[in-house]
Parts: structure tokens; C-alpha cells; sequence
């Protein structure tokens, strides 16, 4: 038999061997969601009932098996024969389903009612209504989901054609062609979420408008958060768990010295950085000889001892009762609300609650910005690289003549001033404060975010705050299958992804080139 | 006291509990010379090097560093007060490892390579220069703003890692990350970070460890260049004596904490005492040997 004979047979199997496997997958997942989904138990009446969920069980198996096919005839079978085209394939595949989507998403942008109607198609379909609910939700979520692609895609057309219009190096000819508009389009991402960012709350504009501009003041703050703790873990290597203990100290300084004294927020803010700075410090001196592991642990129990003298300090914290009141910041003295020296009546506006949650969007992308630039401007100084340096040897460092403690203290002061910055604006945000809200949670919250976004990364940062924060608000219809969905994707990433979603490191001097950084050869710090 | 070394080791001690590594060590390093450091494996060699980069605290003993050659008596009243250094006199049994490297001006090498892997060689050279830049960026503050101060020590920095790039040949590896670099560029790149603190005396841990024969003929003419040129004075330990005995002004030689042998590489070679420490036999035995060799 030739060998484009084998070739042939291979292929003309392929599909049956593929369809094969992916029903043995299918009943493999039945038999485990049958059980673990398709039969649940409820108490009724003091006793207790098995309720049965066989289309949600037969929708999960269907889904793993659909998803195993395409993954066996898109990549697998593909890499059967040489790896480099099984990717080749699956890029095709990920760029044609991403061209779908944005598609999609176009449409439904143009469309008037353009998301409802699609969802509301589900309704039509003569089905079980059990059924058609759950298909009517995921219908909303892939809308949803398309006319964010649509979003990202088009404003970095905008941004690359912006780029295009600006550079006066090129030649002759034809600038905007398809080619020199698409090349390399991820390139663009951050500029094109900082265009998002900026005209956000005129894109969620409509009846959803307050609660979209709500999530969207949580992950930017998630994201300051995320910036500020990049310094200590991501380039200083310096394993911090009790991260938000910073993030409280911000809060309850501002919010004592607000109640106690009357102070605006704007003199507060670097106040409550000052204070976060100093117990930064304070944190920093008994662990700098403490490193991995132990370094892990102190820092944990350093951030449960904030708490619980949050707690305990009755007279000073208002203990579990927490701080009420705070005061809310307010536009150049103008407040928000119903009364006639607001900033509706100011401008002559009718008033919206949603002016004030605006105001406060933007706000907070200010400080968040403000965190991005000044840690990516002292990246570049000596004692960024100090910190980078630190995180790669210690030893080495100390040969080179670099004082160590300074270095460390510093990462601490700096990735603690931020959080310190955040925790402010959290306390006027929410007018309520208590210690309810910095448990270790948010800690291991803020770690992961770093650690998804990939060490040391601000753009990885960006995308891992919105894929946790905003995609568990998006997915909050599907209830508890969220958090399924959540592990899911922990799992895929850390298996394709171990080093997190920007894998790469940026140098921070460039001589003649500049040339990303394989993560495999960055150390992660030992503490 | 006066005297020409630049280095003086005087009745070094380094105990590790019950472990007597170095023993009463007394030797000195002569200005713009190369002093090599030898001995068998577990002379002790690397723990001289640690006492004398402050990674360790010696148990006894003095180790006197000497900018320029000092006025009589400042030497004994330096020791008997409790100061670690004056103006360009440093007691380095006294003073923090940082301190060491940036203001007594003693730089090293790893014998195991100690870079920044995931940093790019031109980063590198750049931290090697910390302290004067983060005095030049006055607290990052100046730095920050971008001021011409600030820009300036930076352009100077990036001179000066230039000229040692172009001195150890790595030029074309300057926005490479150091890990990927192969193990012979590695060990030139590790002398030109330790070259870029300006230091006064130069510590090599094996540099030529790991070298094919090329590399060390290369790096022989780099460390002489570097002497001659620089007008810096090197203390190295190696086992290569293809490269001890080429480059070397002056040799210890060291065998179970103590000193066996010192003198030039001619006295040395043919010091009975380094010959039966090296080849492990008692000294009444070498000339046997040495017959049964020549045979």
C-alpha cells in the first residue's frame, strides 16, 4: 500500500473512530453527571424528595462529547501527523470561531433589540419549557458574550488604523489595507481595552447601565488591586497572602480620619496610602529573612491579625459593627442626590442614580491608571529592576553591592501604597465599611488574579480580572454551575497555560531589539 | 604598618561547629596582580572566598582591605576602634556583604553562575550599576519624572555596560535573556556584571570551570587585559592550571583549611608540599613518585 493510500484510509476513519470516541466520552459523562446532577435530593416537608434533572445531565454529557469531537477532528487527528499543524488547525479553528463571533456580535449591535430578540427566539422553539429556559439563557450569554468580541475586535481595528494614520514611516501605496489592519491584531488588545475602559459607560448604556457600571467599578478595582500586588509577588517574587490587610488599612483610614475629622477624600487618599505604606513596612521587617513557604504563612497570619483587631478594637474600628456613614465623595463639592445643589441640578440634568456610580467608574480607572503607570514607569528604573533582580537571585544581588532589606521593604511600602489607595476609595464607594470584607478571600482573590494573568504581566492582570470578576457576575444566571465552570477553566489553563495568560517577559532596557522573554527562563521567587 | 597588597588576610579562622574550614589563614593580594587560590577540592578555598565577600562572618582573624597604601598607624587604630572602614581602609570581617561590594568596591563570581536568568544580558550589566543610577534617580523620584539628571546616569550606565559588552564579545547577545546564553558566554557574562560596580579587587570562583580549551585561552587574555588595562587587582580560585599557571603573578595554595605553599607559579610547581597534597600521597613519598611519573 502507497503511503498516500495510508494517508487516504487514515483519513476516511478518522470521522467514525472520532464520532466513536466522543460517544464513549458522552456516556462516560452521563454516567458521572447522571448521578452527580441528573438525581438530586431536597428537603420537602422534613423529608426528602429525589428530584430529577435528566435534560441538564443529557446536556452536560452532549456538551462533552460535542466537545471532544471538535477537539479530535480539529486538533488531535490534525496532530496525527506533525504537531506544528495541529496548532496551525487549531488557530484556524479559534480565528474562524472568533470571526463568527464578532459577526454575530455585530449584528446584534445593529439590530435594535438585537440581544433580546435572539434570546427570545428559544421561547418560540417547540420544546419543554424546562428546556427552553435553559436554552433561552445560554442563547443570552452567547449574545452577550459575541457583542463583547464584536467590541474588543472593532476598537482594536480602531486603534490599529489609529496607529496606521499616526506613523508617517510608511511609504507609498495603499495604508489601511486588510493585510496592515489585521497583522498581529492582539498586539492592540491594551489599547483597546483602554478605549473601551474610557467610553464604557456610553457602550452599557440602557436599563442595564447601573448594574453593568457597578461590575465594572468591582473589576477595575480588582485590577488596581491586581497592579499594586504584581509588585510584591510578580516582580519582587515576594509571596504576599495577606494582601488585603493593606487594602483594609486604606479603608479604615480613610474612613475614620473622614468621620472623625471631616477631611475630603482627595486629602485622605494619600494619607490612607502613607498609613498602607507604613504597615507595608511594619510587615516587612520580621519576614525579610523568611522566604518561600514560611514567608506564605507569616503573611497569611499577618493578614487575619489586621482583621481581627479590626474585630477586637471596639472603640477605635466600631469592632463587627464596622464604620457607618462614611462620607461619599462627591464631584468638586457637588453631592449626588435628590437635593438642589446636586450635580443633576448643577448641569441641568434630571436626575440618575447612575451619574454618581460614573463618577466613581471613573475615579477609580483614574487611580488604577495612575497604579499601571507608575508601576510600569519604576519597571524601568533602577529599582524596578532591583526587584526583578531580587526575585531572579538574592545572592547575586547581594554581590552587586544591592541592599537587600531596602529592596524588599520597598516592594512591600509600594505594592501596600496601592492598596492602600484602593481600600480608600472601596470605604467611600460603599459609604459602609466592616471586617467582613477583607477576609482572606479577597487575598487569595487578588493572588489569583495575579497568578491567571501571568506573573509580573499588567496586561494578564487586566484579562484575568475580568474573566474572574466580570465572568462570575456574567455567568451569574447559571447559578451553581458557574462555579463548574470556573474549575473547568482553572484546570484547562493551568494545564495549557501553567505560567498564567501572558507568558512572556517584557525587558525593561532594550539596546538594539527588543525581544519578549520565554517565561520558562524567568524565576518565579523564592519569597 | 605599610605595606603594597591590596588585600591582607591575617590568621583567618572559619569554624562550622565542629568543622574547622579554614585554619589560621594568613596571605596577601598584591596590587594590580593575579593572585590565584588553589588546593584540592575541600581546601577550603570558597569559604576564604565567602569571608572575604561577607557572606560569612569569619570566626577569627582580620581581613584588611586597602584603597591606597595607608599612613603608619592607621591601620592598628582602624582595628582597635570600633569602626569597619575609614576613608579608603575597609576591614571586611567587620562589614555587611552589600557594604562590601558597594562601598569597599570588592566585586565576585559564582562558581556555581549566579546571573538573572530571566533578565536580558543588557539588564543585567544595568542592575550591576544599582547604586550609583538609584542615586542618580534620587530615590526613583527624579527618576519618575523623567528628569535630566536622572537620563544622564542612565546614558552613562548604558556606556559602560556597552564597553564591557563589547570587551567580553557579548555585544550581539545584549537583548538576549541570560539563561539562554551557552555556559562559556555565561561565565564572561558574570566577570562583565561583576566589572560593572567598578570594583578595586576582583573575586573569581573557578571561572574557567565548565571552559573548552579556547574559551580559557579567551578568557586568559581577558583576565590579563582586564589587569593591565584596568590596572585591577584579581583574586581567583581554579583548577584549570592551564589558566594558573599562564596568568598568575602570585599563588596560595591551600590544603585542609591551611596554607601549604606560597609564592610564584614556578616556586609553587615545585613545592613538594603542593605535589603530595595534590596527588594525596605523604611528602616523604613524592619523589617516589614523582620517579615512578618521569619513568
Amino acid at each position: 500500500m502507497t503511503a498516500a493510500a495510508t494517508a487516504e484510509a487514515q483519513r476516511s476513519a478518522a470521522i467514525p473512530e472520532a464520532l466513536r470516541d466522543a460517544a464513549l466520552a458522552g456516556f462516560v459523562a452521563l454516567v458521572l453527571f447522571g448521578s452527580l446532577i441528573g438525581l438530586k435530593t431536597e428537603p420537602q416537608n422534613e423529608r426528602l424528595v429525589l428530584v430529577q434533572q435528566w435534560p441538564s445531565a443529557f446536556a452536560l454529557a452532549f456538551i462533552v462529547a460535542g466537545g471532544r469531537f471538535l477537539l479530535d477532528v480539529l486538533v488531535w487527528r490534525r496532530g496525527a501527523t506533525a504537531t506544528g499543524e495541529a496548532w496551525g488547525g487549531y488557530a484556524v479553528a479559534l480565528k474562524s470561531a472568533l470571526v463568527f463571533f464578532a459577526a454575530l456580535g455585530a449584528a446584534l449591535t445593529i439590530i435594535p433589540d438585537g440581544r433580546a430578540g435572539f434570546s427570545g427566539l428559544a421561547q418560540s422553539l417547540p420544546i419543554a419549557p424546562a428546556w427552553r429556559d435553559s436554552i433561552a439563557t445560554a442563547l443570552g450569554l452567547i449574545g452577550v458574550a459575541s457583542m463583547g468580541v464584536f467590541t474588543v475586535t472593532a476598537a482594536m481595528l480602531i486603534s490599529r488604523a489609529a496607529r496606521l494614520a499616526l506613523n508617517p514611516k510608511i511609504g507609498d501605496g495603499p495604508r489601511f489595507t486588510p493585510a496592515a489592519l489585521t497583522r498581529n491584531l492582539i498586539d492592540e488588545l491594551a489599547p483597546a481595552l483602554l478605549i473601551i475602559a474610557l467610553l464604557l459607560p456610553m457602550l452599557v448604556a440602557g436599563p442595564q447601565q447601573r448594574y453593568a457600571m457597578d461590575t465594572a467599578v468591582q473589576v477595575v478595582t480588582y485590577i488596581m488591586l491586581g497592579w499594586g500586588l504584581n509588585v510584591v509577588v510578580g516582580l519582587a517574587g515576594l509571596l504576599d497572602l495577606g494582601y488585603v490587610a493593606f487594602y483594609a488599612v486604606g479603608a479604615y483610614s480613610y474612613a475614620i480620619i473622614a468621620t472623625e475629622f471631616g477631611w475630603s477624600f482627595w486629602v485622605c487618599l494619600p494619607l490612607a496610602g502613607a498609613f498602607a505604606a507604613f504597615f507595608g513596612v511594619v510587615l516587612g521587617f520580621p519576614v525579610l529573612r523568611l522566604r518561600g513557604d514560611y514567608l506564605a504563612i507569616v503573611t497569611l497570619a499577618f493578614g487575619e491579625i489586621i482583621r481581627i483587631v479590626l474585630i477586637n478594637w471596639q472603640s477605635f474600628t466600631g469592632g463587627p459593627n464596622g464604620i457607618n456613614n462614611v462620607p461619599q465623595l462627591s464631584f468638586f463639592g457637588l453631592p449626588f442626590n435628590r437635593s438642589d445643589e446636586g450635580f443633576h441640578a448643577f448641569f441641568g440634568l434630571e436626575f440618575n442614580s447612575a451619574h454618581r456610580i460614573i463618577f466613581f467608574y471613573y475615579v477609580i480607572l483614574a487611580l488604577a491608571l495612575f497604579t499601571n503607570f507608575v508601576t510600569m514607569r519604576l519597571r524601568r528604573l533602577p529599582i524596578g529592576r532591583a526587584w526583578e533582580a531580587l526575585r531572579e537571585d538574592e545572592i547575586a544581588c547581594r554581590s552587586l553591592g544591592l541592599n537587600t532589606v531596602n529592596i524588599k521593604l520597598s516592594a512591600f511600602a509600594i505594592g501596600a501604597m496601592f492598596a492602600g489607595f484602593a481600600g480608600s476609595f472601596f470605604a467611600t464607594r460603599q459609604g459602609f465599611i466592616s471586617p467582613e470584607s477583607f477576609t482572606f478571600h479577597e487575598s487569595a482573590l487578588v493572588l489569583a488574579i495575579v497568578v491567571l494573568g501571568g506573573l509580573g504581566s499588567q496586561i494578564g492582570v487586566v484579562i484575568a480580572s475580568i474573566a474572574l470578576i466580570g465572568a462570575s457576575e456574567f455567568f451569574r444566571d447559571l447559578e451553581e454551575y458557574r462555579l463548574i465552570i470556573f474549575g473547568a477553566s482553572m484546570v484547562a489553563l493551568m494545564t495549557w497555560r501553567p505560567r498564567g495568560l501572558v507568558a512572556t517577559r517584557t525587558p525593561s532596557a532594550v539596546l538594539v531589539e527588543r525581544k519578549e522573554i520565554a517565561s520558562g527562563l524567568v524565576t518565579e521567587g523564592k519569597g | 604598618m605599610t605595606t603594597p597588597s591590596i588585600l591582607t588576610v591575617e590568621r583567618l579562622t572559619m569554624r562550622f561547629g565542629g568543622l574547622v574550614a579554614v585554619n589560621g589563614l594568613s596571605f596577601e593580594a598584591r596590587r594590580r596582580e593575579i593572585t590565584a587560590l588553589i588546593g584540592p577540592n575541600g581546601a577550603g578555598k570558597t569559604t576564604v572566598f565567602n569571608c572575604i565577600t561577607g557572606f560569612y562572618k569569619p570566626t577569627e582573624g582580620r581581613i584588611l582591605l586597602a584603597h591606597n597604601a595607608p599612613e603608619p598607624g592607621a591601620v592598628d587604630a582602624l582595628t582597635a576602634s570600633a569602626a569597619s572602614h575609614g576613608r579608603d581602609l575597609f576591614l571586611l570581617e567587620r562589614m555587611a556583604g552589600h557594604d562590601i561590594a558597594a562601598k569597599a568596591k570588592v566585586a565576585r563570581t559564582f562558581q556555581n553562575i549566579r546571573l538573572f536568568g530571566g533578565m536580558t544580558v543588557l539588564e543585567n550589566l544595568l542592575v550591576a550599576q544599582h547604586n550609583a543610577l538609584s542615586a542618580a534617580s534620587a530615590f526613583s523620584i527624579a527618576g519618575l519624572l523623567g528628569l535630566k539628571s536622572y537620563r544622564e546616569a542612565e546614558a552613562a550606565a548604558m556606556e559602560r555596560a556597552v564597553y564591557w559588552l563589547r570587551a567580553t564579545n557579548l555585544i550581539a547577545r545584549a537583548d538576549d535573556a541570560a539563561a539562554e546564553l551557552s555556559y562559556g558566554d555565561q561565565r564572561r557574562l558574570e566577570i562583565a556584571r561583576a566589572m560593572c560596580t567598578e570594583p578595586v579587587l576582583l573575586c573569581l570562583d573557578e571561572p574557567a570551570a565548565g571552559l573548552n580549551p579556547r574559551e580559557s585561552a579567551e578568557l586568559n587574555q581577558l583576565l590579563t587585559w582586564i589587569r593591565d588595562e584596568h590596572g585591577l587587582s584579581i583574586l581567583l580560585i581554579e583548577h584549570d592550571m592551564g589558566v594558573v599557571m599562564g596568568i598568575s603573578d602570585h599563588i596560595v595554595v591551600l590544603d585542609y583549611g591551611r596554607k601549604i605553599s606560597d609564592g610564584p607559579p614556578d616556586f609553587v610547581r615545585r613545592d613538594p608540599h603542593v605535589i603530595a597534597a595534590y596527588l594525596g600521597v605523604e611528602e616523604e613519598d613524592v619523589a617516589a613518585v614523582e620517579a615512578e611519573v618521569q619513568a
